[in-house]
């Protein structure tokens, strides 16, 4: 009798315990992570991080290009050679003037006798006295680069008065500048396309080859009179989490990168190492666009996971009624 | 319920598996599909549930016909045939009471409102202490109950049992057939294919047999 009871007093422990276990949360349709789930993440995390380099690199470079498209058609050159019975000072005033008459020009400032001289002491040493020499003079005509002035009007009112004066606006220069600028940047898209279509192909086999091993659990839910759209929505929402999560690593990496290389150039400025990539590649700061371009990268690659495990499901659910069953 | 008229069935360009077959299953009737291994059981079995369309033949399924039933309108019918497949089809990542629980957790229906009923279901088929236990865990006989709770949770109409008996010892297939003629007792129509003939003398019930891709039935 007490044994019958104390066993009687177990067995409602035990539906107690029982009840308990069943309130828990209940396991998601879609086991959280497997073998090929988690080699998904990672596969994902890579992409994501070389993409977003590729595309801050890219980034980085258009916005060098830019700075030096600009840096370079902000100013204008006139430059006067001396001549046989000409004042100097007077012709260098005369088209300073001329020059700052025109609209577009912000200002003409006449490099004096000493800026000259620092000019050339490269290659003539110091102490140098520029009236012993014909030395060309030089005047820097900055212009508005939003409305730049017409060039060829200003140089044809100068040269008739100035016939020793000649005006350069630069232009060759820019012109090179401007191709290779966008020769590089092309190379840059380029390479960034190729970058983002390596990722894609890769995101959605690496997602298909996930869903290879939950194509029973698509067929149980579908045996069991679940509605296509309910196991496709329990898929996407898994993939979708599973792609953020890679997608997010990978970003956060390449942001780390960014502002590392960021932190390093600003820390080394002013050495001539830094001086020199700062010249040639601006200062590795790759601007809010570059970051909006992280983030958006992060969202396609887990909308691309999300829509591919999709597909598969739903290309899953419409074979698997014409499939050849077991004999039996 | 079910009817078949001159059904036919082939796979591609091959041979007919199935020819002629013409039946009908009653409500609340119980019956034994019987064959030979690799008769056409499991094939018949799937025209039953849908998951198939004959290549001739008229089938009537809850008074419509096949042909015309929608893609769409299939997860609603199959709600009201139970299956119980010959290797179980359990998800291995969920309890025994979460695979059990399934087929109304693909409803959208609320864990509160269907607890009670899938926890006096799994200590009606004597599963009541293996709840909580992860399929891998469970023994033959315990899956193959936990895949027939699966299929009756939702009171369908009809029970299709493919093998039920074929992983277990003689004492548990007497069990699990006493659990099928008690479902039956309560009103569903049972169909259980096997190939078990021991199985079917314990029964006085309608055997169809399958052999050269014909059907016999013996009332």
């Amino acid at each position: 009798m007490t044994d019958l009871s104390a066993r009687h007093g177990e067995d409602q422990h035990a539906e107690r315990a029982g009840t308990q276990r069943v309130q828990r949360k209940m396991a998601p349709i879609v086991p959280a992570q497997n073998i090929a789930g988690r080699a998904l993440v990672l596969v994902i995390a890579i992409m994501t991080f070389l993409s977003c380099l590729t595309f801050g690199a890219v980034t980085l470079v258009r916005d060098t290009a830019t700075v030096w498209e600009n840096q370079i058609s902000r100013e204008a050159t006139i430059q006067i050679k001396p001549m046989e019975g000409l004042d100097m000072e007077a012709a260098l005033a005369q088209a300073s003037q001329i020059a700052g008459e025109f609209p577009g020009v912000k200002s003409a400032r006449i490099v004096d006798r000493d800026a000259t001289a620092r000019l050339l002491e490269p290659w003539l040493g110091s102490g140098l006295n520029i009236d012993e020499l014909p030395v060309p003079r030089l005047i820097i005509v900055t212009i508005d680069e939003t409305s730049p002035p017409d060039f060829a009007a200003m140089r044809a009112a100068i040269t008739p008065k100035l016939p020793s004066a000649s005006l350069d606006d630069h232009r060759t220069w820019v012109d090179r500048l401007v191709a290779m600028a966008r020769t590089t940047v092309t190379i840059g898209i380029a390479v960034l396309a190729l970058m983002l279509a390596a990722t894609v192909l890769t995101v959605v086999f690496a997602t298909r080859g996930a869903m290879a091993g939950n194509g029973h659990i698509i067929e149980v839910l579908h045996f069991v009179g679940a509605e296509a759209r309910f196991i496709a929505r329990e898929f996407r929402h898994h993939f979708l989490v599973t792609g953020m999560k890679g997608a997010a690593a990978g970003g956060a990496a390449a942001v780390f990168i960014f502002i590392v290389f960021s932190w390093w150039s600003s820390r080394n400025m002013a050495t001539p190492q830094a001086d020199q990539a700062t010249a040639l590649f601006g200062n590795f700061a790759i601007g809010s666009a570059g970051y909006l371009g992280v983030v958006l990268m992060v969202l396609v690659i887990g909308a691309l996971t999300a829509a591919t495990s999709h597909v598969t499901v739903v290309t899953y659910l419409s074979d698997i009624d014409v499939r050849q069953p077991d004999a039996g | 319920m079910i009817r078949f008229e001159n059904v036919g069935l082939r796979y591609g360009m091959g041979p007919e598996i199935l020819r002629d077959i013409s039946l009908h299953i009653p409500e609340r009737s119980f019956q034994f599909l019987s064959g030979p291994s690799g008769a056409g059981k499991t094939t018949l079995l799937r025209l039953l549930f849908m998951s198939l369309k004959p290549t001739r033949g008229l089938i009537t399924i809850f008074g419509k016909d096949r042909s015309r039933i929608s893609r769409a309108e299939l997860p609603h019918l199959r709600r009201r045939i139970g299956v119980v497949f010959q290797d179980f089809r359990l998800l291995d990542h969920m309890t025994t009471y979460e695979n059990v629980a399934l087929p109304l957790r693909v409803r959208g229906r609320e864990e509160a409102s269907y607890r009670t009923d899938v926890t006096e279901l799994l200590k009606w088929v004597g599963l009541g202490e293996r709840m909580h236990v992860l399929p891998p865990v469970l023994s033959g006989g315990e899956k193959q109950r936990a895949a027939i709770a699966r299929a009756l949770i939702e009171q369908p109409e009809i029970l299709l049992a493919d093998e039920p008996t074929g992983n277990v010892d003689p004492p548990l297939a007497r069990r699990l057939l006493r659990l099928f003629i008690e479902l039956n007792r309560l009103g569903t129509a049972v169909v259980i294919a096997t190939h078990d003939l021991g199985l079917m003398e314990q029964v006085d019930a309608r055997r169809m047999i399958l052999a050269g891709g014909r059907l016999d039935i013996y009332d």
